[in-house]
């Protein structure tokens, strides 16, 4: 066995995988991955499925360094300078490290968080299927709580099969869309145009449990208090002070506040991805949109295994493209170099 | 005589989950009917639906949406939320033992004091109680109970508290409740139990299920440092006394 030995982390970084289902009935949340599609990219790189346990990656910089052996990883989510021992390395790619080396990634820009996936997925004991941590719960494995420096996770050592990158389309801009409901009932028209039509950012002290809403405050028809009832990844949440919170992966199964929206399932990776303090808005879709963006949402995950390609193949794209150029960095479309790796520009990039 | 029941609401939770709501408030009939649907459901599965999690009065069904749409399942549900709840399911009874009061029920005395009454009335009407699992939900294995006889409703306390242990018996509103891991916590706190409702390594993991009665036995302070040894070395210590 090889180790990946965590150098340096910040906070709200842990294992995550595609989350344990089927035990919300006895108050266990799903946890899991904030963004499904970049778990899944990172995974597929290293040739691991989708959903395997992998190292999600808060917006601040982390170091992880090969032990007892070489260790092939992939790195996919949010933009950041990433370097093996000094040598700047593409994101959305696979990549070895050697016995002893670093790769060191730095704060995330433009997003929040990062998949660093491990080829032969992190060794651990699942429970309920999941190694994903969920530290309320004591569950999660190799460690039930976050990560810290000095963790070492236990790893198949590297295959040496050839490097991939994947080919992924730039996430549709625009806004986060949502279905109404489910107590939507529970506000004045005028309050829910005010939600929907009022620009948002996301509070600093938003978690893996929920983001809290900076923004207008949303009054309710008849108090705020309503009878429990099962909640979702993605409900919008109105407590008594009027500050909307959307639930997490690492959500209450339950939950005491009106519901006034819920974010569609192919929305709920972009938004997490959203930093703090960044403005956004909501718009509502038909639940017949929403089911449809749900089903391609599953298409891309099932068919991202088509989307990898050597490292020295490059198609011309232009989303990718237009992507590095809003990033910041000088690109030419005739020199795949040039926004292939992120240059020292990049780092000064404002976002 | 034949009751009519009335449609359930189908409310959308997203493009993923659908929440069947039988009524708005906390209501013994409605939650039947949660239940009921709850175990249909697991009885005649339902092509698409994922999870269910039944609440006091709605049952959330989590499906699907690339093998069933909402306004397919939207029909099923409603078809199936309108058939009569069976007169008696079989369910499990419990007895979990509580010590109350003390360091272990540090709000027994002021409810006492509220209600005008003694330690021991409180305690008595509490065990006096036959309670039912209404929902679990918050944390693991937290547990609600309907069925808290009505001298004992009270408001939740103005300021909840950050910390509470795990284990700990409460009353809240018109609700009982079996805490299984510390955290926060508005309800008043009467006690507490050796029983863990959720135990990892453990089997079963999760001791109660949604419908299942449960019953409260008084026991002393060396009791429950006794079971709450023997539970913690994986030892159910409640006892299952009907199924």
């Amino acid at each position: 066995m090889s180790k990946l030995i965590v150098s340096e982390i910040g906070p709200a970084s842990s294992v995550q995988d595609g989350g344990r289902h089927g035990a919300q009935r006895y108050g266990l949340t799903p946890s899991g991955a904030m963004d499904q599609l970049a778990l899944a990219a990172a995974n597929v790189l290293v040739g691991n499925t989708p959903f395997a346990a992998a190292i999600e990656i808060g917006p601040f910089g982390a170091a992880f360094t090969a032990r007892e052996g070489a260790v092939r990883v992939a790195v996919a989510g949010a933009s950041r300078n990433t370097d093996i021992s000094g040598s700047a390395v593409a994101l959305d790619a696979s990549m070895t490290l050697a016995d002893g080396q670093t790769l060191t990634l730095g704060f995330a820009r433009g997003g929040s968080f990062s998949y660093l996936a491990i080829e032969g997925g992190i060794t651990g004991e699942p429970m309920f299927g999941s190694l994903a941590v969920n530290a309320r719960a004591g569950l999660g494995s190799p460690y039930p709580r976050p990560l810290q420096a000095g963790d070492q996770l236990q790893t198949p050592p590297a295959s040496g099969a050839p490097e991939r990158r994947i080919d992924l389309a730039a996430p549709p801009e625009g806004p986060i869309r949502l279905v109404m409901g489910p107590q939507d009932d529970e506000f004045s028209e005028e309050e829910k145009k005010l939600f929907l039509d009022s620009e948002w950012k996301i509070s600093a002290t938003s978690d893996r449990m929920g983001y809290r809403l900076e923004g207008p405050i949303i009054k309710h028809l008849h108090g705020h208090n309503i009878v429990s009832d099962g909640t979702v990844n993605g409900s919008i949440q109105v407590p008594g002070n009027g500050a909307p919170i959307v639930l997490m992966p690492d959500r209450g199964t339950s939950g005491g506040y009106p519901k006034i929206a819920t974010v569609i399932t192919a929305d709920l990776g972009r938004f997490a991805q959203i930093p703090a303090g960044k403005s956004f808005r909501f718009k509502t879709v038909s639940m017949a949109e929403a089911q449809a963006e749900a089903r391609n949402f599953a298409q891309l995950l099932r068919t991202l295994p088509d989307r990898l390609r050597s490292m020295d193949q490059f198609d011309l794209n232009i989303e990718a493209l237009s992507d590095a150029n809003v990033a910041g960095a000088a690109v030419s479309a005739v020199d795949a170099s040039t926004w292939q790796i992120p240059s020292p520009a990049d780092a000064l990039a404002p976002d | 005589m034949v009751q009519t029941l009335s449609a359930p609401r189908i409310l959308p939770s997203g493009d993923s989950a659908i929440t069947v709501e039988f009524s708005r408030d906390i209501d013994d009939g409605a939650n039947k009917r949660v239940l009921a649907l709850d175990r249909t459901l697991a009885n005649e599965p339902v092509p698409g639906v994922t999870e269910t999690v039944p609440t006091y009065r709605s049952l959330l069904v989590h499906y699907d949406p690339l093998l069933v749409d909402f306004d397919t399942l939207r029909e099923k549900l409603l078809a199936l939320a309108n058939l009569p709840v069976p007169p008696t399911i079989k369910t499990r009874r419990w007895r979990i033992p509580v010590v109350y009061g003390g360091e272990h029920g540090i709000d027994l005395e002021d409810v006492a004091k509220t209600l005008k009454t003694t330690s021991d009335d409180i305690v008595e009407r509490h065990v006096r109680g036959d309670y039912r699992v209404a929902m679990i939900g918050f944390t693991p294995g937290w547990s609600y109970l309907s069925g808290l006889d009505n001298s004992l409703h009270m408001p939740r306390r103005q300021n909840p508290r950050l910390l509470t242990p795990a284990g700990t018996i409460s009353i809240g509103g018109v609700q009982t409740g079996v805490q299984c891991l510390a955290g926060p916590s508005g309800w008043h706190l009467l006690g507490r139990t050796a029983v863990r409702t959720y135990q990892l390594h453990r089997d079963p993991i999760f001791l109660l299920e949604p419908g299942d009665h449960v019953t409260f036995s008084p026991v002393d302070a060396k009791t429950f440092a006794e079971q709450d040894r023997a539970a913690e070395g994986g030892e159910i210590v409640a006892e299952l006394m009907a199924a």
